[in-house]
């Protein structure tokens, strides 16, 4: 294992930020860490690049001890943290030639790490970091969090305000590091791109909601549920949640997605819903997807959103 | 929706940086009660656009109505009829719902009697008197939420801007979100409101996608899908954005 933590906790004042995580990251594997602003994400990753000391609980990160080994740590990770952190003043290569001589490496001995990355930066190398777009700045992190060749690679939402496209995109080179034997552990908002993860947690308030892989925790999705396909959906929903068999009725795209604890009887359903006045409706069993998940379980602990 | 009246009129609309054309010629009209999506890839000129539109930012050239204020001549006038909200920044955190409404209210020119009412029935429509007086950071996300939208909206505007209003916040919260955005339209305000998830294109009336600072798509999410012969947004984007890659 590359990275194994276990009991993971911060506190901040009255706050606990984190409160109790355990999970393990294989070489090689992609370990997607998704929830929203405000569940702990960045508090976690503070943690285990050993920026910030937990209260509770430890672990190893690339085979050292994360209290009494954090300097053998740094030296084999990569971190791209949640906010822009490279040198604003510096120009695209100084801030790369800083990188590589913090971690004493040669750019040229290396630039087959980055090579895809960074190339689409070449024609940009005098500019000022400062003044790169949303998607060359990350690129250019990404690439000063490699050139080490580090063992594990720590994400912190490097997509977050990045278009679909972009997205994509990272996701491709993301793969390809991985091929390398690399850990990476990646936080998203994006629950579409916890998908794409090779196992995922869903972190809400301090606490791992599960993990698993996207297909095994879709297979644990705890309730029944059904999409309606009609136009105008948002109409729908206030007739919908007065059915005493629907559990939950959110918007989800192009239809509604209704769940229920118990299966639903669709020819029942389907008259139901004429007879209250919505024609043209489509109604039919779905598969979840993460998201679904997400909101189930947010149901289940109880969530205090004040919705 | 009512066609009859655009609340929102731009012609030829340009902004130049130098040699750099972020705002391309752009055409479009937002009417009343319309959902109008304002989407693009980063960096396609969005930003810019909405600046322009919010009486931030003077065009180099074409024309745009806001509110039935024009853009060039009447920047201040649109400030104070329309609501904006955005997730970065729409609430301060350190001051508690109460006073967070008596701010906004203040800047909008509101009377200390309209805010005394409005608070009232604000805090009795969002549930929210047990918690009128902590701190707003404090609260939970779905909260801040209704309270940021319904300080975008204090003043009555007929137009609220709404940039990136669901990033960073759980599925649950986002969704409800759109019920109340929905929920607004209804009552006639415009809304225009840009994201990066392509699930919430579903939700508007109308999309446009903004390429290289040109409106490359203009329609309703599904008059696009059949266009662009795609079963979601996200590929009617990426096709627009990214078509050498299909």
């Amino acid at each position: 294992m590359s990275i194994q933590v276990h009991g993971l906790v911060k506190r901040y004042g009255p706050l606990t930020a984190v409160a109790g995580v355990s999970f393990e990251v294989a070489a090689g594997e992609i370990f997607g860490l998704t929830g929203p602003d405000g569940a702990g994400k960045s508090s976690l990753f503070r943690m285990l690049t050993t920026l910030m000391r937990p209260d509770e609980g430890g672990g190893k990160v690339v085979g050292f001890d994360m209290l009494d080994e954090f300097l053998e740590i740094r030296r084999r990770i990569g971190y791209m943290p949640d906010v822009f952190s490279l040198y604003e003043d510096l120009t695209v290569r100084e801030n790369l030639n800083f990188f590589a001589r913090v971690f004493g490496v040669r750019i040229e001995d290396n630039y087959h790490l980055i090579r895809e990355v960074y190339e689409p930066l070449k024609p940009f190398e005098g500019r000022r970091a400062g003044h790169l777009s949303g998607g060359m700045k990350q690129k250019l992190a990404l690439s000063c969090a490699l050139i080490h060749q580090p063992q594990a690679l720590f994400l912190d939402e490097p997509t977050t305000g990045v278009d679909a496209v972009s997205r994509k995109e990272f996701w491709d080179i993301l793969y390809r590091i991985r091929a390398r034997g690399v850990a990476i552990l990646v936080a998203t908002p994006y629950m579409d791109e916890a998908a794409r993860c090779d196992r995922l947690a869903l972190m809400q308030q301090g606490r791992l909601l599960t993990q698993g892989t996207p297909q095994a925790l879709l297979e644990s999705y705890p309730h029944h549920l059904y999409a309606i396909e009609v136009a105008q959906p948002w109409r729908w929903l206030e007739l919908l949640r007065s059915h005493p068999k629907v559990h939950r009725a959110v918007l989800a795209g192009e239809v509604i997605h209704v769940s229920s604890l118990e299966p639903l009887d669709l020819t029942y359903m389907r008259q139901w819903l004429v007879d209250s006045g919505v024609t043209a409706a489509n109604f039919y069993p779905v598969q979840p997807d993460i998201e679904d998940l997400f909101i189930a379980l947010m149901d289940q602990k109880a969530h205090p959103t004040g919705l | 929706m009512n066609h009859n009246t655009a609340t929102i009129a731009v012609r030829e609309l340009t902004r130049k940086f130098g040699p750099f054309t972020a705002v391309d010629h752009i055409s479009f009209d937002v009417y009343a009660g319309e959902v109008f999506g304002f989407l693009g890839a980063n960096g396609a000129g969005k930003t810019t656009a909405i600046r322009i539109l919010t009486g931030l930012l003077m065009p180099t050239s074409g024309q745009a109505q806001v509110a039935g204020f024009d853009v060039w001549r009447q920047p201040e006038q649109i400030k104070r009829h329309i609501g904006y909200m955005s997730q970065k920044f729409s609430l301060y955190q350190d001051l508690t719902p109460l006073e967070n409404i008596r701010f906004f209210g203040g800047v909008y020119g509101l009377s200390l009697r309209t805010i005394r009412q409005k608070s009232e029935m604000l805090m009795e429509r969002l549930g929210m008197q047990a918690v009128a007086h902590r701190l707003v950071g404090t609260l939970p996300l779905g909260w801040r939420q209704k309270l940021a939208f319904s300080l975008a909206l204090l003043h009555e505007p007929r137009i609220v801007f709404l940039d990136e209003p669901t990033s960073g916040v759980d599925p649950l919260t986002r969704r409800t979100f759109w019920e109340m955005i929905r929920t607004e339209a209804a009552k006639g305000t415009t809304i225009f409101v840009t994201t990066h998830y392509m699930d919430e294109a579903e939700y508007c009336d109308r999309v446009s996608i903004m390429v290289r600072g040109h409106i490359a798509a203009l329609d309703t999410p599904q008059a696009l899908k059949v266009q662009f012969g795609a079963e979601h947004m996200e590929a009617v984007f990426l096709k627009l954005t990214r078509p050498s890659e299909l």
